[in-house]
Formats: C-alpha cells, structure tokens, sequence
C-alpha cells in the first residue's frame, strides 16, 4: 500500500491524518507491526533544537532619503558587523559575527555574550536594532552616512537564510589533555572529565530518514516557530560516511541549507547563543515532516536512540589537527543515561542539543497538520544521496609565494 | 523597591588602605551593618555586613565595589536561571561541580537545585544561552 503526498494532503485537508511524532512512531509500530501502522498513520514529524552556526539572515531595509548605497560600505547592527556586498540596501547578518571591539579570546577564555546570533534574535523578537553605516557615495546614490533604529516590521524583507542545519548525526567531543578546553563543542574538562553531545538522536529529521527519499529541496518545514524550506543539501553534506545495517550514519553525514521568513519566526526558537572561549552562534529550531509513503519510509522513522550511533572524538588535539582517529562510537541512548565509557573510564556527558525542545518543535508541527494549516510539499529535486559520489574534502593548501 | 542583603567583601592588598566602604554611603545612599570584619593593614581584608537601600542604588554600589576590585560573595543563595531563558539543552550539567543539574528523564528537561548550588559561578559563562544569573 504506497501512499502519495497528494493523497496525504487530501487526508490533512478532510482532518482524517493521522500524525504522530518520531518518537511517538517507535512505540505504536512496535504495539501494531510495522505493516499496520504503515498503513495507519500518514505523516511522523520531526524535531531538533541545537546550537547551528552556519545560520545568518537577509534583510532589506528599505531606501533612505536621499538614497545611500551601503553595498562596498561598512555596516553594524547593534555593533554587530553585517556583510554589505550586495546592492544598495541588501545585507546579510552570520550568527557568527562579533563587534570589532569585542575582544575575542584576547582575555582567554572570551565571553562572547552578543553576536550575529543575538541581532537576530532581537531582531525577530521585535525589537528595536540600531544600524549604522558609512558608504563612499555615487551620483545616484549620494548619501555617505546612515544611522537609524530598524525594525522587523518595517523591513521589505526580513529572511533567515541557513546553509548548514540540521546535521544528520554529529561527533561526541572529549579532552584527553590534562587543561580544560573551551570548544564550539562546549566547555571539555581535562583528562575525560566530560563527553559533550549535540543531536536530538531519534527525533532528528536526517536520522529519520536517512537516505534522504523523502526530505529534499523544497520540503516544507518548521523553522524558527515559522514555515520554511529546504533549500539545498547544507554545505559539507557528506553522504557517503559508514551507516549501520538500518542505513543510520554513524558519523556526521547530511545536513540542510533552509530558508524561510523570518517575520513568522519567534525568539523562542531562534536563541542567540554565546560558547565560552570559542564565539557566538544561533540555536535553531527545526522540525521536519516525513509522510510514510511505504513501510520502508516508516521503517527508518522507528530507529532508537539505542540504534544510532556517533563517533567520540578529542578535540585537545585530534580535531585542531584535522587528525582521523576516533577513541570509539556510542549510542545515544549511552549518552542520555549521562554516562559513557570511554578508554575504560566513566566520562559524564551533556548536550548541546535541547531535547526537551526538539519535542515541543515535533508536537507543534503534528498540531498544525493536524489542524490542516500545514500541506505537505512534494520535493522538487532530491538531496544528494550516497550514490552522488558527492564526499567532503579538506583544503588542499598551495602556499602562495610572491 | 528596597533591598537588604548579606554579602562577604574580599579585599586584596592593595585596596586595603582605600576607604571603599564609606562611599557606598557617600556616592550610593546605602546603610551598611558591619556583622564581621578582618582589615589589616598589608594583608588581605575580610568584612561581613549587611548591605540595604534602593535596589537600583544597591546593584550600582555592587557594581562599584566589582569595579574596585573586591570580590564580593553572597551569604545567601544568588545564582538563579531565569527560566525565559534556559532551553534545557544541558551543558551545564557536567560543568557543575556539585551536582546541582539534573536531567530529569521522563521529561528530559533540566532541574536546578538551588539549594545544592554553591555559587561557584563556573556555569554562568558555560551555559550557552546565558540563562544563570548571579544576584548579589
């Protein structure tokens, strides 16, 4: 019994669906059979809520009077630098950025407590963001200073525009050193004193359809408390990385490049995030929609968190090294105990990723499908699988000599 | 609204000489009750007190004596999560030396047990969202 997304749709149009979250799928296909519950149950949605640094937003601000052209100029938000490379009032804001003043890890390790991130947050929370910025001036556009107070609501448009999200699994990261380490990862401390997670595991979209058959460039999502898009397949979407027998990747494998309004979108899914010695960054809320189309569909949204697997990896000096030796693979089920083993040693561990969360974000998108204000889309064009030969290369660095 | 606080004032060396304490009165309206007090010339100073006034002239006389250079703890307890903020992802867990987080499993959200905390301040700069919150 093969289902299509149209005939799925009709259902969520007549309030006939029927929806439930990946985690609630786990019990009902283990109580019914996956046969039956196949044939029962329409659409399992999905959810993560991480630290994702690959996040920026567009915005359009309008034209002043007289007009000025801030692309080759300099421009802040809140201090904030913004890349103005783009036409006159075009720019856009990485989650990652820091005012020019902040002084980094000059007094180590650094705080980092507003950013990119935190614009965007205020941003779409309504408040009010000071911009100012310097331009050279042209004929046409002869203004060379602007400083104003922007707000949401007056932007043409206000766009969230992430090219790496979503990541389908993710490293386990540890310290062997005997010093504490401040790492994107979190705060490490020495000699595997912590084991510090980031992936919602079983409730994850990639990890709930691992082969990417039915998440592709186009797919409707939740994102940011508002409705957005798979763009593309996210930057270092790397297919091809060992799976277990069921397909699960067992090391950081696809991720996605979303996009939506951010005029829809709500502070509480978008929260600017500041990681002690390391920089700025942006928690996102995702939540993806997978229609059960056949059994195998429904098949990869059962997994456990006992059947995915992740790498535990040093970063005191074999990630800095881009070295790629692993210390072993746990289960997210190990890591949600709050303990692992690792060389022989109990290490306790802590996530990055809100679990609590990526629930809420799952049951939130069930609810507006349920309630028929959320269609399914039929993707456009596939995201890259293992077959597209598509792999992650480093750098391949040629000194440049003068 | 009017506060009235313990706090433990660390003096180094070199302020020890300074007349700080006076100027909370001076310069920040506030009255002050000495309950302990250590301060020696040419060593480190202790002082216990009672701190009261304005909120506003109490957190900007805080603020003043941070900027001295004394180290100022509370009697009572004063680190707080500010629950808008927190998202329960747990990266404080780990970080806290007493245990005072706890992954609650059935909810898989983050308990904070004040009464386990001993103002250590280690998970105010640790926890991503900064939902920790030092009150003096």
């Amino acid at each position: 019994m093969a289902k299509t997304i149209e005939e799925i749709n009709q259902k969520i149009r007549e309030g006939d669906a029927v929806v439930v979250t990946a985690e609630e799928i786990i019990g009902i296909a283990k109580e019914k059979g996956v046969k039956k519950a196949a044939e029962e149950i329409d659409v399992v949605t999905t959810g993560t809520f991480g630290p994702m640094c690959s996040s920026g937003a567009y915005i359009n601000i309008g034209h002043s009077k007289p007009r000025i052209k801030l692309g080759g100029g300099k421009v802040y938000l809140n201090d904030v630098p913004a890349y103005a490379g783009f036409a006159a009032i075009d720019l856009y804001i990485g989650a990652n950025a820091l005012p020019d003043d902040d002084p980094r890890n000059k007094i180590y390790p650094g705080e980092f407590n507003y950013g990119g991130g935190h614009v965007i947050e205020e941003l779409v929370a309504g408040k009010d963001i000071r911009l100012v910025a310097t331009a050279y001036g042209t004929d046409c556009y002869p203004r060379k200073r602007l400083e104003t107070w922007i707000n949401i609501k007056d932007l043409n448009n206000a766009v969230l525009f992430d090219i790496r999200n979503a990541y389908q699994n993710y490293n386990v990261a540890v310290n062997l050193s005997d010093r504490t380490i401040y790492t994107y990862m979190g705060v490490l401390k020495p000699n595997l004193g912590s084991a510090n997670y980031c992936s919602a595991g079983q409730l994850s979209p990639l990890l709930n359809d691992p082969y990417y058959k039915t998440i592709g460039i186009g797919t409707k999502i939740f994102l940011g408390g508002g409705t957005g898009f798979v763009a593309w397949h996210g930057t270092q979407h790397n297919p091809d990385v060992p799976r277990t027998e069921k397909g699960v990747p067992r090391r950081g494998a696809g991720s996605l490049a979303v996009i939506g309004d951010l005029k829809q979108m709500k502070p509480r899914w978008l929260v600017g995030t500041s990681m002690l010695g390391y920089g700025c960054t942006i928690a996102v809320g995702i939540g993806v929609p997978i229609p059960i189309l056949s059994e195998e569909i429904l098949q990869y949204t059962v997994v456990r968190d006992d059947e995915i697997f992740a790498p535990v990896v040093d970063y005191s000096e074999i990630y800095p090294q881009l070295k790629p030796d692993i210390l072993g693979e746990v289960s997210y089920a190990q890591l949600k105990s709050g303990e692992i083993i690792v060389q022989g040693k109990k290490v306790p561990t802590a996530s990055l990723s809100s679990y609590s969360r990526a629930v809420e974000i799952a049951t939130i998108l069930k609810e507006w499908i349920l309630s028929g204000e959320f269609l399914l889309t039929e993707p456009v064009a596939p995201l890259p699988g293992v077959e597209s030969g598509i792999t992650v290369k480093p750098l391949k660095e040629r000194p440049i000599e003068e | 609204m009017a506060v009235s606080k313990r706090i433990v004032l660390h003096f180094p060396k070199r302020l020890v000489e300074r007349s700080i304490v006076s100027r909370l009165v001076k310069d920040y309206n506030l009255d002050f009750n000495i309950l302990k007090a250590s301060v020696t010339p040419d060593e480190e100073g202790l002082m216990v007190m009672e701190l009261s006034g304005k909120q506003t002239d109490y957190d900007r006389g805080i603020r003043y004596l941070a900027e001295t250079g004394v180290r100022i703890q509370s009697l009572s307890q004063d680190v707080t999560r500010n629950e808008e903020r927190c998202t329960h992802c747990g990266a404080c867990i780990t970080i806290c030396p007493t245990g005072a987080f706890e992954l609650d499993t059935a909810t898989r959200r983050i308990n904070f047990y004040g009464e386990k905390c001993l103002a250590c301040e280690l998970c105010i700069k640790a926890c991503p969202p900064r939902a920790m919150e030092l009150h003096f």
